[in-house]
């Protein structure tokens, strides 16, 4: 996997390309957590080229949601997310909890 | 007795699930599921892997998983083998997947995606470790009669 991330006007941009598993779900984490520890809470992550997402993957979303929504000062908000990724967000009931939308350019502009 | 098996050791540390899950996907594909299928068994195996890393080996680099795929006719069956510490899965509490988000518990996750995605989780421990059978059914083969009339 490889996480890249990019500070626009409104929003911080975060794209990540590969798998996400308990292997590779720390280096998703410290990319957010650099972004939410430098004060900043309005996150898109472009999932358009996360082919796979494990449990440990979901945990990371579900812990910058939880940061990000806080006093609400922000929130993270998904984009392009592939069929499979969303199929397993839904059997963990996690699909309520996030703003998902088709892509990225339209995420980034929600803010 | 199954109709085509294979087995693999990997050593029990995160690195290796990439490898775990392209095997396991190897064998998924060979058995004829769809897409969908596939990376439901793949995913299976991810959380039951990461848990085996996780709690059996306590995260590190403690022993090996032992993967055994047999196709059946009716099904694929992948057993999973660990040397690490004995595993009760009554241990872990079902999560709550309704409260808000502030509420929500990320811990047994892994454990109910498992039983979500395939048909049939089955867990036995012993002294030696623990050993997870997870079984995916196989779409019935058409029979001869009905393949006849595909065909007219």
């Amino acid at each position: 996997m490889e996480v890249t991330s990019t500070q626009m006007k409104h929003c911080d941009l975060v794209k990540a390309v590969g798998r996400v598993d308990s292997f590779t779900a720390p280096q998703l984490a410290e990319t957010f957590r650099a972004i939410t520890d430098a004060g900043r809470f309005k996150i898109v992550f472009d999932m358009s080229d996360v082919e796979y997402m494990s449990s440990a993957g979901l945990r990371v979303l579900i812990d910058v949601q939880k940061t990000a929504k806080k006093w609400n000062r922000g929130e993270l908000v998904l984009a392009a997310v592939n069929p499979q990724v969303y199929s397993a967000m839904e059997l963990v009931g996690f699909v309520p909890l996030f703003r998902i939308m088709d892509n990225p350019t339209e995420a980034v502009g929600s803010f | 007795m199954a109709a085509s098996s294979s087995s693999k050791r990997f050593p029990g540390r995160f690195e290796s699930l990439e490898a775990i899950r392209e095997f396991i996907s190897e064998a998924a594909r060979e058995a004829g599921l769809s897409d969908r299928e596939v990376y439901a068994v793949k995913l299976a195996v991810d959380e039951a892997c990461s848990n085996i890393i996780e709690h059996a080996y306590r995260g590190q680099s403690r022993g090996e998983i032992e993967c055994q795929c047999a196709i059946d006719p009716d099904r694929l069956i992948i057993v999973l083998r660990d040397q690490g510490q004995r595993f009760d899965p009554a241990s872990v509490p079902e999560p709550d997947l309704t409260t808000d988000l502030e509420a929500r518990q990320t811990g047994g996750l892994g454990l109910y995606l498992m039983h979500r995605l395939v048909d049939d989780v089955r867990f036995e421990s012993d002294e030696s470790g623990n050993t997870l059978i997870l079984v995916k059914r196989r779409p019935a083969l058409p029979s001869p009669e009905s393949s006849a009339e595909g065909d007219a």
